[in-house]
Parts: C-alpha cells; sequence; structure tokens
C-alpha cells in the first residue's frame, strides 16, 4: 500500500510539469502580448521594455518555465499585473468566496439526490421510475443560462425573494447565496440522480445480492444495507473527483450574481490579460485535480479488496 | 463453410441476426426513440437549408419593435428591438448550433478514437505519452483551454468548435484505450496477427468496428455538450461575438426580461430544449441498443 502511495505521488510530478508548459506556452507564446494589454497600443518602446523586464518576460522560454517551477514548489505565485496585489491573498479570499457558494449546496443536493435515485432504484420498472426519468431529461435539456435568468427574474426580481446580486463577506452573505445554492442544487439534480440510479441498478445484478435474497432478506433490506455499501464506491469516487471544480467555483453563477470567487477571478484576469493570476490559479487548480484523482485511486484501492495495486 | 452452412444449419443462419441488425430493431422497438430521431434529422434539415441559402432572411425588417407574439408565421414568436422576427433568428441560430455541435463532434471523435487505439493497442512508451497528454489536458480548467485556443484562432464559430474538440476528445479515448486493452489479447486478434496482418490493419480493420459503439454514443454526447456550451461560453465572452446563435440570443434576451418581453427568451428555450431532449434520448437508446452486455 505504502509503496502505491509513494508512487501514485510521483505520478504527479510529470502532470504539473505538462501543465505548467501548456498554460506557459498558451499565454505568453500565442495569447495577446500582457505588456500591450496593460499599456495600450501606443505606449512607449522604452516603457515596453522595461515593463517586459520588470514582469520577466524579457527572458527566454526555458528560464520562464524554471522561474514558474520555482514559484510552484515554493507557493509564491508574485503580484498581479493589474492591481499589484499578492496574489496567494488574492486567491485566499476568492477560495473563499467560491466555496461558500459550491460547498452547502453540493453536499446538500448529494444527500437529497442520493436519497431520490436509491427510492427510484428501489422502484424500478414502476411508473415513478418511468416518469420521474422522463423529468429529469427534460430538467437536463434546458440550458444553464435560462435557469439562471429565470430563477433571478422571477423569484429575485419578480417575487423579491432574494436580492438580485452581490456578495458580502462573513455569514451576512448567506442572504445573496440562497438563490445562487436553489439554482446550482436544481442543475445538479437531473443528471446526479441519473448518475446514481445506473450505479444502484448496475448493483442489483451483482451475485451479492442473489445471494442476500436467497438468504431471505427483504428487497428493502437488499436494497438499503447490502446494495447501498457497494454503491458508495463509485459514489465517492465521483464526490472526490468534483472537489476542484468546487474550489474553482461556477463561473457563470459567478458572474451572474457578481460573486468575487475564484472563477469570477481567473474570468477578469483573462480578459485584461493580467498573466500572474491565470499562471497561478491554473496551476492550483491542476494540481488540486491530480492530487484529487490520486486520493480517490488511493481510497478507491483501500475500500475494494478487488483493486489490485501492481498491475 | 458456407456450403456447410447450406447442408446443416440453412434455417440457423437466416434466422440468425448482426450485431447491427440486432441493435436496429432494439432501437426502432421504441416510438419515443424514433420520434427524436426523426427530431435530430429535422434539426440537421434546418441546418442544410441554412446553408443552402433556403431559410428566410432575419436580418428583415418585419414589424414595429419588440412586437408580441401573433399568428402570422414570421411572427409566431414576436419581434425584437429592431423589428426583425424571432422565429427567424431562431431558425438561423439553429444552423449555427447544429454546425458547432457537429463541427465539434467531427474534431474530438476521430482524435479520441485514434489515440485511444493507438495507446491501447501499444501500451508501453505510447500509451504513457497519450496518457500524459490526457490527464494533463483534463487537469487544466477547460474555460482557459478555450480561451486560450481562441485567443490564437481568433474568436469565432469554428475556433471555438476545435477548442471544444480539442477539450472533448478524452473521454472517449480514456473509453477506447480501455477497450482496446481487452481486445488485443482476444483470439482473433491473434489469427490476424499470425496471418502477418499490419498493426494498423489490426486496429482500424479488426478491433475498431468492435469497440466503435463507444464512438458512436461518445458522438450524441458530444454534440449536445456543445450545443450547450456554445450558450454559456458565448455569455462569458468566449464564443461567437457576432452573427446569429442560441447564446447571443440568450444573453440579449436575459436583459429584455425585465422589460417584459419574454418572447425571445421562451422561443430560444424552447428551440434548445427539443433538440436536447432529442439528442438525449437517442444517446440513452443508442446506448442500450449497442451494449453488448446488454440482455433482453
Amino acid at each position: 500500500m505504502l509503496s502505491y502511495i509513494i508512487r501514485r505521488v510521483l505520478q504527479t510530478i510529470p502532470i504539473t510539469l505538462g501543465v505548467a508548459l501548456i498554460v506557459l506556452i498558451l499565454f505568453t507564446q500565442v495569447g495577446e502580448d500582457p505588456v500591450r494589454v496593460k499599456l495600450g497600443n501606443h505606449a512607449t518602446a522604452e516603457a515596453v521594455a522595461e515593463l517586459r523586464a520588470k514582469w520577466d518576460l524579457d527572458k527566454p522560454l526555458p528560464v520562464q518555465y524554471v522561474l514558474f517551477l520555482k514559484q510552484i514548489v515554493s507557493f509564491d505565485y508574485g503580484v498581479s499585473f493589474n492591481s499589484g496585489e499578492k496574489l496567494s491573498e488574492m486567491f485566499a479570499s476568492g477560495a473563499v468566496a467560491s466555496l461558500s457558494l459550491t460547498v452547502p449546496p453540493f453536499f446538500l443536493g448529494l444527500a437529497m439526490n442520493l436519497a431520490v435515485a436509491v427510492l427510484i432504484a428501489f422502484y424500478r420498472g414502476s411508473w415513478i421510475d418511468r416518469y420521474s426519468t422522463v423529468v429529469f431529461v427534460a430538467a437536463m435539456s434546458v440550458s444553464y443560462m435560462v435557469y439562471v435568468m429565470f430563477f433571478q427574474y422571477f423569484l429575485a426580481y419578480k417575487m423579491g425573494w432574494f436580492p438580485i446580486s452581490g456578495y458580502e463577506p462573513g455569514f451576512g452573505s448567506i442572504v445573496y447565496l440562497a438563490l445562487p445554492w436553489l439554482i446550482i442544487m436544481v442543475v445538479s439534480a437531473g443528471p446526479e440522480i441519473r448518475l446514481f440510479r445506473t450505479i444502484f441498478l448496475d448493483e442489483t445484478k451483482a451475485d451479492y445480492v442473489r445471494t442476500a435474497f436467497a438468504k431471505g432478506c427483504s428487497p428493502a433490506r437488499v436494497m438499503f444495507v447490502h446494495i447501498m455499501k457497494n454503491a458508495m464506491i463509485p459514489i465517492l469516487t465521483y464526490t472526490v473527483i468534483e472537489i476542484p471544480n468546487l474550489i474553482l467555483g461556477a463561473f457563470l453563477i459567478e458572474r451572474f450574481f457578481s460573486i468575487p470567487g475564484t472563477g469570477d477571478i481567473l474570468l477578469a484576469a483573462i480578459n485584461n490579460g493580467d498573466f500572474p493570476i491565470i499562471k497561478g490559479l491554473t496551476v492550483l487548480i491542476a494540481i488540486s485535480f491530480t492530487f484529487c484523482n490520486m486520493l480517490t485511486d488511493i481510497l478507491y484501492a483501500y475500500v475494494d479488496p478487488r483493486v489490485q495495486l501492481d498491475s | 463453410m458456407k456450403a456447410q452452412a447450406s447442408l446443416e444449419g440453412k434455417n440457423l443462419i437466416d434466422e440468425g441476426e448482426s450485431p447491427g441488425q440486432r441493435a436496429l430493431k432494439r432501437l426502432k422497438r421504441k416510438k419515443m426513440t424514433m420520434i427524436c430521431f426523426a427530431i435530430v434529422v429535422a434539426y440537421i434539415l434546418i441546418m442544410v437549408l441554412g446553408y443552402l441559402h433556403l431559410l428566410p432572411d432575419f436580418q428583415e425588417r418585419i414589424g414595429a419593435a419588440n412586437e408580441e407574439p401573433s399568428f402570422a408565421l414570421a411572427k409566431i414568436l414576436g419581434t425584437d428591438l429592431f423589428g426583425r422576427s424571432v422565429f427567424y433568428k431562431i431558425l438561423i441560430g439553429t444552423k449555427t448550433a447544429m454546425t458547432i455541435g457537429f463541427l465539434t463532434t467531427a474534431i474530438s471523435v476521430p482524435v479520441g478514437i485514434f489515440f485511444g487505439s493507438i495507446a491501447g493497442y501499444f501500451g508501453g512508451k505510447i500509451d504513457a505519452v497519450v496518457m500524459w497528454i490526457y490527464t494533463v489536458l483534463s487537469s487544466i480548467p477547460s474555460i482557459l483551454l478555450l480561451v486560450g485556443i481562441s485567443y490564437v484562432l481568433g474568436k469565432g464559430l469554428v475556433s471555438i468548435c476545435i477548442a471544444m474538440g480539442a477539450v472533448g476528445w478524452v473521454g472517449l479515448c480514456r473509453m477506447i484505450r480501455g477497450e482496446v486493452m481487452k481486445h488485443k489479447n482476444l483470439e482473433y486478434v491473434m489469427a490476424s496477427r499470425l496471418l502477418g496482418a499490419s498493426h494498423m490493419r489490426i486496429i482500424f480493420h479488426h478491433i475498431l468496428p468492435n469497440v466503435f459503439h463507444l464512438a458512436i454514443i461518445s458522438a450524441s454526447l458530444t454534440t449536445l455538450a456543445a450545443i450547450k456550451s456554445e450558450v454559456i461560453l458565448t455569455y462569458l465572452g468566449v464564443g461567437i461575438q457576432n452573427g446569429a446563435s442560441w447564446g447571443t440570443m440568450v444573453a440579449d434576451a436575459g436583459g429584455e426580461l425585465v422589460n417584459g418581453i419574454w418572447w425571445p427568451l421562451l422561443g430560444v428555450t424552447v428551440a434548445m430544449f427539443v433538440i436536447l431532449y432529442a439528442l438525449n434520448i437517442v444517446g440513452d437508446a443508442l446506448r442500450d441498443a449497442l451494449d453488448p452486455k446488454y440482455v433482453e
């Protein structure tokens, strides 16, 4: 087990190197010149050269790459090109906003969707199963944008139950976040319930289910005790892999409701050519993706004894 | 072989069916699936008509600004701020959306098949490189890749398709790789290797037909995802900037909602809903019909 974990940790190194390389090439070699974005097209040659030197953009690509790697290892991503703010502070406040936007609806939705899915799987083939499938597919066929617009218009503007948009740090933000939470939960219900239902139904075909029935277990016991336990393995995998997305926030919702989360910071940085932010955030997200992937594999190996570590 | 069949098991052979025939039979059995197929075909037809310049011109003024829906065909969904028909604009948007769906699929599916099958078949270094590429690509937030690629190619329809295609092949590649790895040690592959078939012939002529159902399923899902993403990307300022697309229409319609102008948003939502619902059902039906493990 230990050697597997060590090997898995080592595997994250080439991936991080690759991510760093792609990001560097995308935004220094092919993207718009951040110096030009900052100074405009009419800047003098000296000003451009000076800023370029200040931001280390005059150095050859391999040197920039090494500098970037040094930043990654030391977790010091420098300052924003635009505001001069320290990036670690910006990321921290962005992550807090994003997490407070995404975490509550994620776990609340997960619990509700699991409960609904297990009930639907229990009554599989009945009218509840058939009609709920139609309803969920229909719900999945409406654009995310339309949900956001309709909920904001109807519940916030027309009914006045929620503020239209905004955010404040601390617990006061609940007032502003309630509507986005609701939207995130509604949008995720369809795909999640369908996914979980499939997972539960796949388990019903397993041999241990037949054995449990043969021993005289009631259908309810088989579903909620035996199947539930085994279905948790794929569900756990799904949950862990979603974690980086929670940190990244929800681009669309953050934009729409003016919530200053990570996604919003990244979008603003893309529009302003604020290269350090793009670089730093992307690498952080990529590292957390890699880490969660690794965590999933290790958990998987730990929970399911059939997984072979040495293959 | 043929002679033997005609001697002993003529009836047996005649009554048998290929996996393709069986899949077709399964697909035809459900009425809803056939209706959804018809819807997809109808949308494709609109796209084709659009390219033949046979759709009505949406730029033409047909009435006053922001007219409510009425029973004339052009005004069935009312008019926009400039007195243009919302219905005609949606038709042009349909052309754009279907183009995006198909172009993205046409890019991501072949790439996914190619890398997936060579990685699964050859294993070793090639597998390691392909796996490295797709792990790196899937660890970068896809919106960043989309933005990066559209910087290089300029914003517009083709570049967002290339960008979405470049992001979208990863899932299919992973699935094909897994399946090919299972198939490469089966007897039929060994047999053709013994007969001296080249690697490329074994991969693309022998193994690929056995895993191709994954590509078909993935194609319907990629089309669906691309149509949905276009709307979001356009709102975020990465997608299509000018021209009629559902994304630009939804983005505009959101602002007009406050003034009580609900018909453009309703029109686009319904147009999107119908095709997305149909693609969802078709995707599910294809998965059920083509899954070799599926037991009735």
